[in-house]
């Protein structure tokens, strides 16, 4: 396995880009992720993006937003419909091969001109489920219920996780929900928003985006001082019926860091921080014990996606979050989880170290 | 000579029946027809694919955001990883890349990668052309946009009218040799296609291509696999893609640096300095007529602005020509525009199997896969050959 | 499609992205909804005996077909639910309402729908429901109208006239339509804005390049082939040449006005380094070409809006012609790095 690194990332997140488009968006932050590592695109080896189309409410909406990357002379690219965060993994696999020692992966999403948790609806199998638009907030409550019924947690514990978040966000200039006061109680008072869950157990939706560079072995150790080494990554899909799962488990995400674990040479539990990628507390509660997080683990140090969860980015940035860790020092070994899918499909780990 | 990383074979190809109308199976059942026939024809079953990748256009076609959520388990992936890519109409070719690239990153052994469309359950120009806010709405579908290309270029090679017109119709004869093709037109002459409603002047609308459902999948494997295969297997002898930005100033449409470029990077992989005469077959991505010349001459196959005598004389043709240019009938004949790219990858590895059937080009030993997208502005290529590189 | 200023003068638009899908169902999902429309639920069985409902072509398992169909019964158990207040735009419910994972009696997994009752109090996971229909059904999963506590959905069924008598003739349900509405609304970026109410003054703007000087029109705010800002404005000529053209035969979705043929162009205002689409009239099609000098015609001054609709076509000027190598994009090709190329 060829040595990769996460060396440099840019991300913004509001709650909407009213007078922005996605690729105003992203001119900034590609140019900053690729000048704070004194890189031009002409350095780059390889760009690979992640986007939605139902998103943005047009077709072919990624042709558009390449213009912020300065696609002249042509560039080698590829871009994935689907999280930044498996954009990302293209890239690695793309570093693996070995015939290019640098990437630009980047992934954006605007979903505040839209319906989002309508939108959703249309991810669902198209026959027996989307025409009854069930939207995103009260399938992740159908999810929470079954938890909360099967005895694995409780609503006060799922506040406590909101209470972690929004106390963690404090200082995240991308986090929409931060709170340095917020209690179990603020937040057991909120009023339901999708029965068992309240607004605070419900990601913040945000509008945003997150641009990364790669570099493979000792070019990464050229362009910054402390690399955050990509020692595992791995993703794995479930069976896509609600009916066909146990909801109350998420065996894709157990996979997946297990494979990557395989690569690591460290397991997913053996980590500092973990930046996880859910919908509500109650993803969050499922991920910790599918990842066997323990308490010495300091989850979600940015707030997490419950604080800002830009659709299609919130994988990317948490990739983002986790190596901004392990850059700082803060981390030794960090988890970065993106997902997604209704109830937390399709799930991706990667596992990261500084040296 | 290759590209670097691990050698990649194709162990399996499968296609289904491209029509306007699947209207007997689901999506679901579309895309496993074409993935059962490719496992099948590389000896293989759902248990030995180690991930898959899918590719396909706007999510808009079907109304189904993010597809392979759905089919994840109609593909028989569950517990496995799946990628979806998105790249215009490139998106077949590049989705067979990044599928080849995963074996040669040597992350996995096998793996499915499928395109598909199923044009059928909306409308293509709808689905393509979505009105926008504050937009005047002046040109309809991609033919509104290649038209200008087209017209640009035949001012500036000189090329005789009818060129496109000779296209269209060596496809469409092609095509009645191709079983899996939508359009079979026995009857039809060349005056027809002459004669054929101007839609997009230039472009009749004999020269474009037909809306289709379908899917096009393929079973890819690592060197040792490849080497176990009881079959003939198409060796990988070279992989690009490039992208390029819309509209900019000095932006050469006709003949964009991207394409220029993504083929001097595959030809120099597989070791090629003449493709005209080290290709045996080619399949090239050619929804409007002329585009089979503005290729021709942008993929270093004809000298610039002389891509439209090698239609003139014959010489893309099946029958006598020295290189044959989509014997499948081409996306003319069958565009289910996600797997559109990735049937001239599979068809490409199928002519240097010697599993062409009726439009096997005899003795073909090295061929060309291809397909763009966008603005003409977004490459996939690939290079495939009967020995191992 | 135009949109009018708030009453702060910015634009925006609904954006309704809309179609009426149809969708071919294939034997086992269309044996589901064959099943609905006959008043029937059933699932399809594995062959370990596990029922899976809705019926699924495929063992999620194993990816191996599943094709035998069974009836399991209309009665069942709520697995998990919720409670939906709004309901969803586009759902089949007007009142809010429960939505449940539902494990009918015979199934081993459990299918979504809506439980109709009052309030989120009168719901509860394990509670025993009943499937009630529609009278006139089709062969939809909406043919369901949803679940009701088990022994109060007798009434409304019978009241609907469910007993619907299987006609033995009746084909099996091949297709269904599955509508699909979303709306977005629509705002244009800042740039675009200021683009567009500049046209309410008959002016034309473009985006100048920090890098080289190239100006870019309409003005996005980039400079897509360096990958930076453009936010200087400049503004443009009404004049410019066709760098290139397409005559249109077919009639377009949303222009009833527009009689066929008409002829789209790549405009190159002068000024401007890219081109941009415009409608060429005022002459005959047949002497349209390319490098052909033209000049907006624009709206009457009492019909001017904060739109690009304002120019109703470029005509010709009947000034010489750019010669055919320098019009369009490629006049940038023939200039010197960070020149600004001035056509004619």
């Amino acid at each position: 396995m060829r040595e990769v690194a996460v060396v440099s990332s840019a991300v913004h997140q509001v709650e909407a880009l009213t007078f922005t488009t996605d690729v105003q968006l992203m001119v900034p932050l590609i140019n900053q992720a690729r000048d704070s590592v004194g890189l031009t695109q002409d350095d780059i080896g390889f760009t690979c993006s992640g986007s939605s189309d139902f998103l943005a409410g047009q077709g072919f909406s990624f042709v558009q937003t390449l213009d912020a990357v300065g696609a002249f002379p042509p560039i080698a690219e590829s871009h994935v419909e689907m999280d930044g965060a498996f954009a990302l993994y293209e890239a690695w696999v793309k570093l693996q091969i070995g015939e290019v020692d640098t990437a630009l992966v980047y992934s954006y999403g605007k979903s505040s001109p839209g319906s989002r948790r309508d939108v959703l609806a249309v991810q669902l199998d198209p026959y027996a489920m989307a025409p009854l638009w069930p939207d995103a907030h009260s399938v992740a409550a159908l999810q929470a219920r079954r938890l909360l019924e099967s005895g694995g947690v409780t609503l006060g514990q799922l506040a406590e996780i909101a209470v972690r978040s929004q106390r963690n966000a404090v200082g995240n200039p991308n986090a929409l929900r931060a709170s340095a006061d917020v209690t179990v109680d603020d937040v057991m008072a909120d009023a339901v928003v999708a029965d068992p869950l309240r607004a605070a157990d419900l990601a913040a939706e945000a509008d945003g985006g997150c641009a990364v560079v790669l570099a493979a072995g000792h070019r990464a150790r050229e362009l910054c001082d402390r690399p955050a080494w990509i020692r595992g990554i791995d993703h794995r899909v479930d069976a896509h019926g609600l009916g066909v799962r146990d909801l109350t488990r998420s065996p894709s995400a157990a996979l997946a860091a297990a494979r990557a674990a395989d690569r690591a040479g460290f397991e997913a539990d053996a980590v500092d921080v973990a930046e996880l990628h859910a919908s509500s507390t109650a993803q969050v509660h499922l991920l910790t014990g599918e990842l066997s997080l323990g308490d010495d683990v300091r989850i979600d140090p940015s707030g997490g996606s419950l604080a800002g969860d830009t659709l299609m980015a919130a994988g990317l940035v948490r990739i983002a979050e986790a190596a901004r860790q392990v850059a700082s020092g803060d981390a030794d070994r960090a988890l970065a989880h993106a997902s997604s899918g209704p109830c937390l499909q399709q799930n991706l780990v990667c596992l990261l170290e500084g040296e | 000579m290759g590209s670097l990383g691990e050698r990649t074979a194709v162990l399996g190809v499968g296609q289904t029946r491209y029509q306007s109308t699947r209207g007997d199976v689901s999506i679901a059942g579309l895309v496993r027809e074409a993935a059962l026939r490719a496992l099948e024809d590389a000896s293989c079953t759902w248990a030995d694919i180690d991930a898959v990748v899918i590719g396909k256009a706007p999510d808009f076609f079907e109304g189904l955001m993010m597809p392979e959520l759905f089919l994840a388990d109609a593909l028989g992936c569950v517990g496995k990883p799946i990628l979806r890519v998105h790249t215009a109409g490139s998106v077949g070719g590049s989705t067979a890349l990044v599928a080849a690239s995963l074996i040669q990153g040597r992350i996995h052994r096998r793996v499915l990668t499928l395109g598909f469309e199923k044009q059928s359950e909306s409308n293509a120009t709808w689905a393509l052309s979505l009105p926008q806010p504050f937009s005047v709405s002046i040109n309809a579908g991609a033919g509104g946009y290649f038209s200008p290309i087209i017209r640009r270029y035949m001012a500036r090679s000189g090329a005789p009218e009818l060129i496109g017109c000779m296209v269209a119709f060596k496809d469409r004869r092609h095509a009645l040799r191709n079983p899996y093709a939508h359009l079979h037109q026995p009857d039809l002459t060349f005056d027809q296609v002459v004669d054929a409603p101007m839609l997009w002047d230039p472009i009749r609308f004999s020269e474009t291509c037909p809306s289709s459902d379908g899917a096009c999948a393929m079973v890819l494997g690592d060197e040792a696999t490849g080497d176990a295969a009881d079959g003939p297997v198409a060796w990988v002898h070279g992989t690009a893609m490039r992208s390029e930005a819309n509209n900019f100033p000095g932006r050469d449409e006709v003949n964009p640096q991207a394409s220029r470029d993504c083929a001097v990077d595959v030809f120099s992989q597989a070791g090629i300095t003449d493709p005209r005469s080290e290709i045996d077959a080619v399949e090239m991505y050619v929804p409007f007529s002329w585009y089979e010349p503005m290729w021709l001459e942008s993929l270093g196959f004809a000298e610039p602005d002389r891509g439209w005598r090698m239609v003139e004389d014959g010489s893309t043709g099946m029958d006598g020509g020295d290189l044959p240019v989509n014997c499948s009938g081409g996306v003319l004949s069958s565009n289910p525009i996600g797997a559109s790219g990735m049937i001239r990858f599979a068809e490409a590895a199928l002519q240097v199997r010697g599993m062409a059937g009726d439009h096997q080009v005899d003795g073909a030993r090295r061929a060309f896969g291809h397909a763009y997208g966008g603005g003409a502005q977004y490459f996939a290529m690939w290079v495939v050959g009967a020995d191992k590189p | 499609m135009t949109g009018v200023p708030d009453e702060r003068g910015r634009l925006r638009a609904d954006l309704v992205i809309e179609y009426p899908f149809t969708r071919t169902t294939g034997p086992v999902v269309g044996a589901f909804m064959t099943g609905l429309r006959d008043g029937r639920i059933v699932g399809s069985r594995r062959t370990d005996g596990r029922v899976f409902v809705p019926a699924v072509e495929v063992d999620p398992e194993t990816g191996d077909a599943i094709t035998e169909i069974v009836e399991v019964g209309s009665t069942g158990v709520i697995e998990t639910w919720t409670w939906v207040d709004p309901p969803r735009p586009g759902s089949p419910w007007e009142d809010p309402h429960g939505l449940a994972l539902v494990r009918l009696d015979g199934a081993d997994t459990p299918m979504l729908h809506g439980v109709l009752v009052e309030s989120a109090d009168d719901m509860a996971t394990g509670m025993r429901v009943e499937a009630v229909w529609k009278a006139e059904r089709v062969g939809h999963i909406t043919d369901l109208k949803g679940f009701v506590p088990e022994g109060t959905g007798q009434a409304e069924n019978s009241a609907e006239g469910t007993e619907r008598a299987v006609d033995e003739t009746d084909e099996a349900v091949r297709s269904i339509r599955t509508p699909i509405r979303l709306e977005y609304d629509f705002i244009p970026s800042a740039a675009a804005q200021e683009y567009l109410h500049a046209y309410a003054d008959k002016r034309i703007l473009g985006n100048r390049s920090p890098v080289d000087g190239a100006v870019f029109v309409p003005p996005r705010g980039v400079d897509p082939r360096h990958g930076v800002a453009a936010t200087e404005m400049v503004e443009l000529a009404h004049t410019g040449h066709v760098g290139n053209f397409c005559v249109t035969h077919l009639p377009i979705p949303g222009r009833d006005d527009l009689p066929t043929p008409y002829v789209s162009a790549w405009i190159h205002l002068d000024g401007a380094d890219i081109g941009f689409l415009g409608l060429v009239a005022g002459c005959d099609l047949d002497d349209v070409r390319i490098g052909m000098r033209v000049r907006a015609v624009w709206k009457p001054d009492e019909d001017l809006g904060a739109t690009a609709e304002n120019v109703l076509y470029w005509e010709p000027t009947g000034d010489p012609d750019v010669p055919v190598d320098r019009a369009g994009n490629r006049a940038w090709r023939d200039s010197a790095p960070g020149e600004v190329v001035e056509d004619a």
